[in-house]
């Protein structure tokens, strides 16, 4: 019997009659199981709920605000009668906000309760740093993140004690997969509480260990200023990563002199910034012997801000360039160089080309398992460089030939100097040739399909928009089919793989970016994982353009059931609510579009509207699969190409306009 | 942080026999948290401890601790990487490639009768272990030396019947070179 047969068995054992789940690709042999379940089991799929202690909390902070008020004007009275001996002491809570102000924080995302009542207090007379009251802690932290992807600058969370800060921790911990500088600050009951069980008591500096860069707990307010400064630099230095701070309530509460340190010296963290110049060298003449070079870029290039050095490099070198899913928009995709994305739904050609190449130039990427698939066969033939900032992304998963480790801005400036232009025409025709074999596409008829809404957002938007995306195949076809041009455009939860991302990220994209359009895309599943940020969309009046694409389907997990699990769609067939009628009662105007022409004219309707945010369900074709796809931990041989006849379909990005052949419209 | 010992086995990823033993000693911040930290990373990783020690050194902000380990060449190169990713890790250094000095610390308590207690003092006295606590029906041993010492002491003192054993695990120091 299977591990997960075993599982089911033994839920029938204890006498389990409903079980609330949600089906994902490492479930998904206990989902085939509960398939066969016969029809009389009460096997009911809803997310469960959260608990609704956070409104107890309010009630409970309006009570104790008013405490708090009292002891602060009588401490205030206090130290007027001392007015002459400087110098002043203010309170824990009155420190953090200036020590953000000294970090130059502008948002802040969180919500208050009975352990930050304090902090509150102190931000309502506070103009320089705005607080934006997310609907859900989750919101609060995907909404840091993408105010710190699509600026480069730590975003910035505060909740309260016990599920306040629970709720950070899915966001916690796709920060730390995706190496994204959030310092998210909880509250925390009083010290002599901490270990009682107290009301609101969660231990998150434990519970969050494994999932953040480094995190705190301040015991006593004389180290509240120092800790914020180490926070601030650890998230934001070396690999960046979220970090967590923990404030209990009386420390809060008292009262020290405030300095904020100039600045740090930590002896145990001293991120290697520059490269060493021998292996710089040595990756020099391993490069200068190339014959078929593939550059293989990440999200490094972008945390580094090394796009322009990235260019100057493939350009020089006349070498090909993929990107990872975090890679893309490091390189412009328009480039003829550009490979556009690898890995599992990577195009045919990135993969062929890692898996022809001589030598594999990695910049900030980490061999992760959905790039690689089976390790031993991950560019066999090639000798491999690595650059990264964090060595222990070095030959972790694949063994390297010349390791790197620096900050990737630096070392590509340093490594120009030494490489020659190379010979690599003949190459490139050969990935020409792949290009026009085996083009991204999609059947061209009159329904409508997701990697067509995408397809024309790529074009009508040439590339000038920041994009924020979900997890599953909306995820996927965007990756394909936009046309990536700028970096800090493409923001996605690529490790963690978080459903219900994209919308409050794209919250905070609208806080640290206004230069371009930003355009929220989900599925009609991730979607509903955190709607209730609508509410501070409608709030804020964001200028987001949200688009969900509906097909009615937790469309990866069926894709991955119709492909290997014999098209038994257990539990991921999903009804949803009327996404335009929720949208009106969050005051956003929306629109629905069912056809290829009614999708064009919507995305022209979204793109158009100037004021605020506005919605866009696409309803697509329901069994549509996302083409090429290595099967997990295989090679480039078992990849799936499109079965679709590249006569009859539309191209993605990457060929050539002039050689391309446009079938139908 | 008082001295501890654990001794835990994480999930083991290579065939045992494979595995070589590393001592490894680290200075580590001294701070709340830490040791969790360190252990939190091997069993996250899942990686063997086979021992692991910690105490004060003369900066009273610093620990030592001593893990004991196994690993191929791959997963040890990884450790040593991951413990120093930890911001609170101060300095790592794999002992397994240097001249070091190790020792372990055990208290044996051992069963003996009128009769059988000449024979466990001699044993005692060929390991240099010292009697640290007599009853009428017991000794206990304290015995110092290397890892193998310690196993060849306890192995020695089976026979008689052996109630409680408690081991520091290994504390270890790089020598320092003789000739300039």
């Amino acid at each position: 019997m299977s591990g997960a047969e075993i599982f089911i068995r033994s839920l029938e054992a204890e006498g389990v009659d409903v079980l609330f789940g949600y089906p994902g690709a490492a479930t998904i042999a206990i989902y085939d199981v509960l398939y066969g379940i016969a029809a009389g089991k009460n096997v009911v799929i809803e997310k469960e709920e959260s608990e609704s202690t956070d409104e107890q909390i309010q009630t409970a902070g309006q009570v104790n605000s008013l405490s708090w008020n009292n002891t602060r004007n009588n401490t205030m009275t206090t130290t007027k009668a001392h007015d002459k001996q400087p110098p002043k002491q203010i309170s824990g809570a009155e420190i953090f906000v200036r020590s953000l102000t000294e970090e130059k924080v502008e948002v802040l995302f969180g919500y208050p309760g009975g352990a930050t009542i304090g902090i509150y207090d102190v931000l309502h007379d506070i103009t320089n740093i705005k607080h934006i009251l997310t609907r859900h802690e989750q919101g609060a932290t995907h909404a840091a993140e993408g105010y710190a992807k699509a600026t480069g600058k730590p975003g910035v969370v505060l909740v309260t004690s016990g599920p306040g800060a629970t709720n950070t921790v899915t966001g916690i911990a796709d920060a730390y997969m995706d190496s994204i500088p959030i310092v998210v600050f909880t509250g925390q009951v009083a010290t002599k509480l901490i270990g009682n069980d107290a009301f609101q008591e969660a231990d998150i500096v434990g519970i969050t260990r494994p999932i953040t860069k480094h995190n705190f707990l301040v015991k006593d307010v004389r180290d509240l200023a120092r800790t914020i400064k180490e926070a601030f630099y650890i998230a934001t230095s070396g690999r960046p990563g979220p970090v967590l701070v923990d404030l209990p309530k009386d420390v809060m509460a008292q009262k020290t002199v405030f300095e904020y340190p100039k600045t740090i010296s930590m002896r145990s963290y001293n991120p290697t910034v520059e490269g060493n110049i021998k292996q710089i060298k040595k990756a020099a003449d391993v490069i200068n012997t190339a014959r078929r070079p593939v550059l293989y870029v990440g999200g490094g290039v972008i945390s580094s801000n090394a796009a322009h050095e990235l260019r100057a490099l493939a350009d020089k070198l006349q070498c090909p360039v993929t990107t990872t899913l975090h890679g893309l928009g490091s390189y412009p995709e328009q480039n003829k160089l550009s490979l556009g994305m690898l890995g599992m739904h990577g195009t045919w050609y990135s993969n062929y080309a890692v898996h022809y190449c001589d030598v594999l130039i990695a910049v900030g990427a980490r061999f992760d398992d959905r790039v690689t698939g089976k390790v031993d066969a991950f560019a066999a033939e090639a000798k491999k460089i690595h650059i990264d900032i964090d060595p222990s992304a070095i030959s972790k998963n694949v063994p390297v030939d010349v390791p790197i480790v620096g900050d990737i801005k630096h070392v590509l400036r340093h490594l120009l100097q030494y490489v020659k232009p190379l010979d690599t025409l003949d190459w490139i025709k050969t990935i020409d040739q792949w290009k026009l074999e085996h083009p991204l596409r999609y059947r061209h008829d009159d329904k409508l399909r997701a990697q067509h809404v995408i397809h024309k957002l790529g074009e009508m938007t040439k590339g000038d928009a920041i994009v924020v995306t979900d997890v599953g195949q909306q995820q996927m076809w965007t990756a394909q089919f936009f046309r990536w041009q700028h970096p800090r455009t493409h923001l996605t939860s690529g490790g963690l793989g978080t459903m219900g991302f994209s919308l409050p990220a794209s919250m905070g994209v609208a806080f640290g970016r206004s230069d371009l359009p930003i355009i929220s895309i989900s599925g009609d599943g991730g979607i509903q994982m955190n709607s209730q940020e609508l509410a501070t969309i409608s709030q804020h009046n964001l200028p987001i353009k949200i688009f969900i694409l509906n097909n009615g389907f937790l469309g990866m997990v069926r894709q991955w059931q119709e492909l290997f699990w014999r098209k038994r769609y257990s539990h991921t067939e999903m009804k949803s609510p009327d996404f335009v009628k929720l949208a009106d009662a969050y005051g956003i105007p929306a629109l629905r579009a069912s056809t290829p022409a009614e999708a064009e004219a919507a995305i022209q309707t979204a793109l158009d509207h100037n004021s605020g945010p506005i919605l866009v369900e696409f309803v697509v074709e329901k069994e549509e699969n996302v083409y090429p796809m290595i099967p997990a931990a295989q090679t480039v041989n078992e990849m799936l190409d499109n079965p679709e006849p590249i006569s009859e379909t539309s191209k993605g990005p990457h060929v050539q306009q002039n050689i391309i052949i446009h079938t139908k419209g | 942080m008082t001295p501890t010992t654990t001794s835990a086995g994480g999930a083991v990823k290579v065939a045992d026999e494979q595995l070589k033993q590393h001592t490894v000693s680290l200075l580590v911040e001294n701070r709340f948290g830490t040791l969790n930290r360190i252990a939190g990373m091997f069993s996250a990783k899942g990686y063997n401890i086979d021992s692991l020690t910690v105490g004060p050194t003369e900066d009273p902000d610093v620990s030592r601790m001593t893990i004991v380990t196994r690993a191929d060449d791959q997963i040890m190169e990884q450790i040593t990487k991951q413990l120093n990713k930890l911001i609170d890790v101060v300095k790592v250094i794999d002992l397994t490639f240097e001249s070091f000095v190790e020792r372990e610390l055990a208290l044996v308590k051992v069963s003996s009768t009128t009769t059988t207690r000449p024979e466990v003092l001699q044993i005692a006295e060929i390991f240099r272990a010292k009697v640290v606590d007599v009853s009428p029906r017991t000794l206990t041993l304290e015995a110092t030396g290397s890892q193998q010492k310690v196993d060849a002491i306890v192995n020695m003192l089976k026979p008689f019947g052996i109630k409680e054993v408690a081991r520091t695990g290994r504390v270890a120091m790089k020598r320092e070179y003789q000739v300039e």
